[in-house]
């Protein structure tokens, strides 16, 4: 492990939008994105305009981390629709989702071969209301992944579902909108926590905490409980705030037209870290006018002290990030707090997010900021700069096993083991468990690479 | 939880009878809006020839057809491991208006040179179905360049089923078949069919002909090397084990090159012992026979103590299963049967009307049998059903351990190898260890018949 050079030049910053192929992406497709946020509201189920493929794979690699059932219907696109157009199919798609879930809300994200061949959805989705005279609430979000990956489909859902549902205005109600960006479901059930601590209701949007981390069932349920109600979304206008913890780079921001709507918005990326908790923590009090709750500050205080008993083994660490904006950009802001540091800042999305929010670090804190890219790219950044350590998803694997180096396993997807939605990454107390796990990490390594070990710190 | 069969779904569920075989609706495309476990037609060629280990796989269109199928199979190389990395040309909005030819041109030769393959598989994506880039065309022009078989597989997720995938594939593999010099191919020798090495099971198998003297000219296409791909031709047979995927190919082959074929499953022992006497019997040799005959009773006494140790443990369980292709469902039938496990709930994806007579001529009275399922109708067969353990792949796994049900994966991913005899030994210790490990007990569905049980 090296001393931590103090650079004083800013980062250089590689976009791979590589002239030829993308190997071993960093990115997912935007419609898993925007299934996964539907996944935030009661009683929702999306459907995939499209091929049946696009569903099934989406549902494989969510199953794979959350462990859960995760269902996603498809317009089930053949060649017949694919020339005249999938408006049959799409209202087939919702008469059978209708039948079999009995939904509160349905979803409709595009995939590449909708948009491709012009579907006007929102049109499809008028006529269909009109014919059918169904009130069921359908909320379409474009999703084309020759655009977007997955974080921008995210970010594309939760802004329809806004745009759609969020229009009740009038008295102010003691709550607090938080969007949170995809973290795991034990994140989003600790941030209800918190928002909870300073006395005031919270909406989370998408708040897929107990759908996509549920109980053992004797009956199965078609949509199981848990998700923010279309009522609540209906009412985010007249919270006290938007508290914002989503990096939506060029793509429209939730929290923009909550305030167009009535909800002032506070943008905070995500809380990883003293300082980003502190943010959060503050903007909660601001925006509350209530004290902080003692047990939060008793977290941070044993925070705190885990970094005192901690600080040397991490001191000057180089670390390698990679994932969605949101964590990379955060967790670079908890590794130069606790002095290791983030020599490469990786993502594969496209939304320009993550180099925005590292704009904002103090210069040469990053060596290296890899924009769009896949891990063919990020594993010639590791060639480069040897780091000590990855953190990033387990997509990451077999580079940190080829290079002979650790891989903290955060965020999405986490494939090859168990507990991803129990992962706690937020708070002072996500941070108390990332610092310990960071450490572990690297006294692990000691050990393996002492011939002799050690049985005490 | 209220379950209702949808109406375009009513006749492809049935439930077994047989005073009254009633035929079962199958083979055409997926209900919309029904959530079926099916993938789309990409996905049929892709998994078929995902095993050729030292071929690029390009995907030609947008990132996530590509990143859906990066490292999807548990399909082991003994040497390159060129498929375990996910490569596409990752089409942008540029390329979907001004089309993507150049790019995939770039992306090909970038790639040929950079990880030298031995050929080159371009798999097509739905856009490219609709913009209409000549992806034969660049295949053709790289081809001669690079000199290397560069071979477009266009199987377009909207154009058809994943079992038209499985076609697409097989049409691939033949234009690399025949192009490879058979000199040295001994007469008694085979091409074995439809196995995928998944937890390195096509090594089982090959190590099986070996010792009966017979030569594995090429597995299609587990642990594939084109070079042994390419001389297939010169088999005297093919042992075709994944029937729903590689008929298509055993029949071409039998057209093109007079090479007959064998259907064959290596699951279970019965199975296993029949593939093996039935191959031995097409070399027409006492030797061959004699060896197959030493190797089959050896096996068998060897796995024979802890299969019946296994049944004790298992007698009266109930399975329910879930496959892709039907001749996997026969075998899983019939050696859960030897484990006294009985199946009550058998379905697959792809099954064909044939196939289907087959699986109720295999199951039992009662039995449900479900074609193109989706998540709600397994939970609500499961649970009807009363099953102990259910058999199914990655999507499958979460329906049934959420209602407390034990599940055994026999997919892509599994791995722990399940053919062969020590294979058909692994899956009963598979099975065993889900249906009886004792946190069932615990379970909300079960804690009724526990407490029951426990008072008496």
């Amino acid at each position: 492990m090296s001393c931590a050079a103090a650079k004083t030049t800013a980062p250089n910053v590689h976009s791979s939008a590589k002239p030829d192929a993308t190997v071993n992406p960093c990115t997912l497709c935007a419609p898993l994105g925007a299934a996964l946020a539907t996944a935030g509201v009661r009683g929702a189920i999306p459907v995939l305009h499209g091929a049946q493929g696009c569903a099934t794979y989406i549902r494989r690699y969510l199953i794979s981390h959350f462990r859960e059932p995760m269902d996603v219907a498809s317009s089930s696109f053949g060649e017949a629709q694919t020339v005249f157009g999938g408006e049959d199919n799409l209202g087939r798609a919702l008469d059978n989702v209708l039948h079999q879930y009995h939904p509160e809300l349905v979803t409709v994200a595009t995939t590449c071969l909708a948009e491709t061949i012009g579907d006007d959805v929102p049109l499809l989705l008028k006529r269909y209301r009109t014919r059918t005279g169904s009130a069921l609430p359908l909320v379409h979000a474009a999703t084309p992944s020759y655009r977007d990956g997955h974080v921008e489909g995210f970010h594309s859902m939760v802004y329809a579902l806004v745009k759609a549902l969020a229009c009740n205005q009038g008295t102010p109600l003691r709550a607090v909108n938080l969007l949170p960006p995809l973290v795991s479901p034990a994140d989003l059930r600790h941030l209800r926590e918190i928002v909870a601590g300073f006395d005031v209701a919270a909406t989370l949007l998408p708040d897929y905490a107990d759908r996509l981390d549920g109980v053992i069932l004797d009956q199965y349920r078609a949509l199981p409980d848990g998700g923010t109600r279309v009522v609540d979304i209906a009412s985010m206008p007249r919270a006290l705030a938007s508290i914002d913890l989503t990096l939506t780079g060029r793509a429209p921001r939730a929290s923009k037209l909550l305030a167009d709507r009535g909800a002032p918005a506070r943008v905070l990326g995500l809380p990883i870290g003293v300082r980003a908790t502190d943010a959060m923590i503050q903007a909660l009090a601001d925006v509350t006018g209530a004290g902080r709750p003692a047990w939060l500050l008793g977290e941070r205080g044993r925070l705190l002290d885990a970094y005192a008993d901690g600080h040397k083994y991490v001191f000057g660490a180089r670390v390698g990030l990679y994932g969605d904006p949101e964590f990379v950009a955060a967790l670079a802001g908890f590794l130069l707090e606790i002095g290791a540091r983030p020599v490469f800042c990786a993502t594969g999305a496209r939304n320009r997010a993550l180099p925005e929010a590292l704009a904002t670090l103090p210069v040469g804190s990053v060596d290296e900021v890899l924009d769009d890219t896949d891990f063919e790219s990020i594993g010639a950044a590791c060639e480069r700069l040897k780091p000590d350590l990855l953190m990033g998803s387990s997509k990451g694997y077999r580079l940190a096993h080829s290079l002979g180096i650790p891989l903290l396993r955060i965020g999405f997807p986490i494939h090859d083991r168990l507990g991803a939605g129990r992962i706690l990454h937020v708070g002072y107390r996500g941070t108390t468990r990332l610092f310990d796990e960071l450490v572990n990490a690297l006294l692990q390594r000691q050990q393996d690479l002492s011939p002799v070990g050690f049985s005490y710190l | 939880m209220s379950f209702d069969l949808l109406k375009e779904r009513r006749a492809q569920v049935v439930r077994n009878s047989r005073d009254a075989v009633v035929a079962l609706d199958c083979n055409k495309a997926s209900a919309a809006g029904s959530v079926s476990q099916r993938a789309c037609t990409f996905c049929g060629s892709r998994v078929v020839l995902y095993p050729i280990a030292d071929a690029l796989h390009l995907v030609h269109g947008p990132v996530g057809c590509a990143a859906y199928t990066w490292d999807i199979r548990g399909a082991l190389s003994s040497g390159p491991e060129l498929h375990r990395i996910s490569c596409s040309t990752d089409m942008r909005e540029r390329e979907v208006v001004f089309g993507g030819e150049q790019r995939l041109e770039a992306s090909l030769r970038r790639l040929i040179a950079q990880h030298v393959p031995r050929a080159a598989f371009v798999y097509g994506t739905c856009i490219v179905g609709v913009i209409g880039d000549d992806v034969p065309a660049v295949c053709k022009r790289v081809e001669v360049d690079v000199g290397i078989p560069v071979i477009p597989v266009l199987a377009e997720g909207f154009r058809g089923t994943k079992r038209d995938g499985y076609n697409a594939a097989c049409g691939a593999l033949l234009a690399l078949i025949g192009t490879g010099d058979t000199a040295g191919v001994t007469p008694h020798s085979i091409n074995l069919l439809g196995d995928f090495n998944v937890a390195g099971e096509s090594w089982i198998i090959r190590k099986y002909f070996e010792e009966m003297g017979i030569e594995v000219v090429s597995v299609l296409t587990g642990d594939g090397r084109v070079d042994e791909i390419r001389r297939a031709h010169g088999a005297r047979l093919n042992v075709v084990q994944c029937a729903g995927s590689m008929t298509p190919l055993a029949k071409a082959m039998q057209e093109r090159y007079g090479i007959p074929f064998i259907r064959v499953s290596f699951f279970g022992i019965e199975d296993t012992a029949d593939a093996l006497y039935r191959t031995a019997e097409r070399m027409d040799s006492p030797e061959v026979m004699g060896r197959a005959r030493a190797l089959v009773s050896r096996e068998i006494s060897r796995v024979l103590p802890d299969l019946r140790a296994c049944k004790q443990h298992l007698a009266g369980k109930r399975a329910g299963l879930y496959v892709g292709g039907a001749f996997k469902a026969f075998s899983l039938v019939r050696a859960l049967r030897q484990l006294g496990v009985s199946v009550v709930l058998a379905g697959t994806q792809t099954g064909s009307r044939e196939e289907y007579e087959e699986l109720q001529a295999v199951c039992d009275e009662n039995t449900v049998i479900v074609d193109d399922t989706n998540p709600l109708e397994l939970a609500s067969f499961l649970v009807e059903q009363d099953v102990d353990v259910f058999i199914g792949g990655v999507k499958e796994r979460p329906i049934a351990y959420k209602l407390g049900i034990g599940f055994c994966d026999h997919n892509h991913e599994r791995k722990i190898a399940l053919a062969g005899f020590e294979g058909a030994l692994a899956f009963a210790r598979e099975v065993r260890a889900t249906a009886t490990s004792p946190i069932w007990n615990l379970m909300p569905r079960r804690r009724r018949t526990v407490t029951t049980a426990m008072g008496d």
